[in-house]
């Protein structure tokens, strides 16, 4: 199956879905990587380059917004999330302008770049701006279908798309619901829930655990937030144990919002994958082995998760 | 611009600064300083120069305004209030907990106010956003903005700096409120952003001076931006922190600090002395 990254899905989504004349897209001199250029070929007079200034990117966006625009800011997610959080917060959540951000090469997979472009922390900055909506897609037709979501959604979206190519885990038939969750595969026994390049990981680790005898539960939350309470609280309450996994530091992202839910709902054991340290330069793969975000760990937490119910 | 028109704009100015420090002295908070010394040039942008109708506050082309020093918002509520947007009693509600008048300015809580600021920096950049808008949509409408001087020490300042004349949008002009004075001192003292003439024609943009406090400069200054194509324009104004307030006047003190009882009364019959000069000059 061919693979294909999420930022590649981004662009494709864009000019897929840019016919409508209100839709501008902003960058900040990163539009071969986010691949805006594909928009940009395709509808110059609505691309808007703003050199590298994160900070007023977002802000003209913001403008843009207020004066009748669906106005897509894009740039790398540290640089979205991070460098431009209070412009984020202030210019676009407060104000709940139709300002989309687009933000590419999330996570560690961005892999050789190294710990200052690897962004671990922008589903839980995004997740603290009330009113924000965040999306971690998995995959291209997930990532397309959220694009197309963030245009009809009435607010601000910041969308999380990835550097590295990955395989899809969604057919063709896949229906994209803003915030809801997508269970996978059933299971009794325990549930793992994951998000972005995670949900495949999950599925395999799934496999895994069939071999052990272990009936798991794969559940896909694309929707941070606003989080799905009902597939999470079903979960807890059918399965009793609970594994999460996101290419993410494991302090407010995925993991903490599936807790905030469980806590509150229907408690019961969670145990969070993600990262809990700074990335580091090396091959996608080689990063995500070193630190844990593989299938063989879920598959480990998964079962002494299990093994935590009463 | 006829002396006349001018007199009766320097009046509403005043009663613009009175009702900016009503709104102040019920907070109890606030920043009157910065708010009296923006008083004229919001007054000649809402009576004189903008196409706004306080019936429509969301008409799709109706001129723009950000206030992007944004504390000064007791300035922008006293005018807003003046022009008809909301009832003038309502400015004493400022600041309180079951008022819309929020402390800086909310676009979503407030009739007219155009964008919500406070963070500085962030308002011109948004004001260069909505420029941008009406040159994409073939609009006439055009785009005004006021910063603090001391605001121009925000980085983000400077990559607007660069983006309204790469984008050549003609159709927003900037107003610096060149007081001098920041909470912490003298603007040059604290952290210099002089020569902020020099600086601004170097990023490409037309530069105008003029006095704050004259209302015949200020429009001749809005005219001569509407007649400069391909270049945004940069009002530097010269003004004096706490305006017509003589113990304000180019005090930094007064940056964020409330008057009480007695040097509100003394504020007002100040004010309200001004008002009977100039009309009586009608």
């Amino acid at each position: 199956m061919a693979k294909k990254a999420t930022r590649v899905s981004y662009g494709e989504a864009l000019v897929k879905y840019g016919d409508n004349e209100n839709i501008v897209v902003l960058d900040a001199d990163l539009s071969k990587s986010t691949k805006t250029d594909t928009f940009k070929k395709t509808y110059p007079e609505r691309f808007i380059n703003c050199g590298i200034a994160e900070a007023d990117m977002m802000c003209v966006a913001a403008g843009l917004a207020a004066s009748g625009k669906t106005a897509f800011a894009s740039t790398f997610a540290m640089f979205a999330a991070g460098r431009a959080f209070e412009q984020v917060r202030n210019s676009i959540g407060y104000t709940k302008l139709n300002v989309k951000i687009g933000a590419t090469h999330a996570g560690i997979s961005v892999g050789e770049d190294g710990a200052s472009h690897q962004c671990l922390e922008d589903i839980a900055l995004m997740r603290t701006i009330p009113g924000m909506v965040v999306i971690n897609p998995a995959d291209d037709i997930e990532a397309q279908l959220a694009v197309k979501a963030a245009i009809d959604h009435d607010g601000p979206v910041y969308m999380r798309f990835g550097r590295l190519a990955v395989e899809d885990v969604n057919g063709e038939d896949y229906k994209f619901e803003l915030g809801k969750g997508v269970q996978l595969k059933d299971g009794k026994d325990v549930t793992i829930i994951a998000t972005g390049l995670m949900v495949q990981e999950a599925l395999k680790a799934a496999d895994m655990l069939k071999a052990d005898g272990i009936d798991a539960r794969v559940i896909n939350i694309h929707t941070i937030k606003p989080i799905d309470e009902d597939i999470i609280t079903k979960a807890a309450k059918e399965t009793g144990a609970i594994v999460t996994a996101e290419e993410h530091y494991i302090m407010g992202g995925l993991g903490s919002a599936v807790t905030e839910v469980v806590c509150a709902n229907a408690p019961c054991p969670v145990k969070i994958i993600g990262t809990d340290r700074y990335g580091k330069s090396g091959k996608p793969n080689e990063l995500f082995e070193e630190y844990g975000l593989t299938a063989e760990n879920i598959a480990e937490k998964a079962k002494e998760a299990a093994a935590m119910k009463n | 611009m006829d002396a006349k028109r001018a007199t009766e704009l320097a009046i509403i100015a005043n009663r613009v600064r009175k009702n900016a420090l009503t709104a102040v002295f019920n907070a109890q908070s606030g920043h009157p300083g910065g708010s009296l010394s923006i008083a004229d040039v919001l007054t000649l942008l809402y009576f004189e120069v903008m196409n706004v109708d306080p019936k429509d506050p969301k008409n799709e082309n109706r001129d723009r305004f950000v206030l992007s020093k944004g504390h000064t918002a007791p300035a922008l509520y006293g005018t807003l209030a003046e022009r008809g947007f909301f009832p003038v009693e309502d400015v004493a509600g400022f600041r309180h907990v079951d008022s819309y008048l929020q402390g800086h300015p909310d676009m979503n809580k407030v009739p007219g106010v155009d964008m919500s600021t406070g963070s500085l920096g962030q308002g011109v950049c948004v004001a260069g956003g909505m420029a941008l808008a009406a040159k994409l949509d073939n609009k006439d409408y055009r785009v005004y903005s006021i910063l603090g001087d001391g605001e121009l020490e925000e980085g983000q300042v400077w990559e607007q700096a660069m983006f309204a004349p790469h984008y050549k949008l003609d159709n927003f002009t900037i107003f610096v409120d060149n007081n001098g004075l920041q909470i912490d001192g003298n603007i040059a003292d604290v952290m210099n952003p002089n020569p902020i003439d020099a600086k601004f024609e170097a990023f490409g943009w037309n530069v105008i001076h003029a006095d704050a406090h004259d209302f015949n400069a200020l429009y001749d200054a809005v005219e001569a931006a509407k007649q400069c194509k391909g270049k945004p324009t940069a009002v530097i104004m010269k003004s004096v922190k706490g305006k017509n307030v003589s113990f304000m006047e180019n005090q930094a003190a007064w940056h964020g600090t409330a008057p009480n009882k007695e040097q509100y009364d003394q504020a007002i019959a100040e004010l309200d002395a001004k008002i009977a000069e100039l009309e009586a000059m009608l």
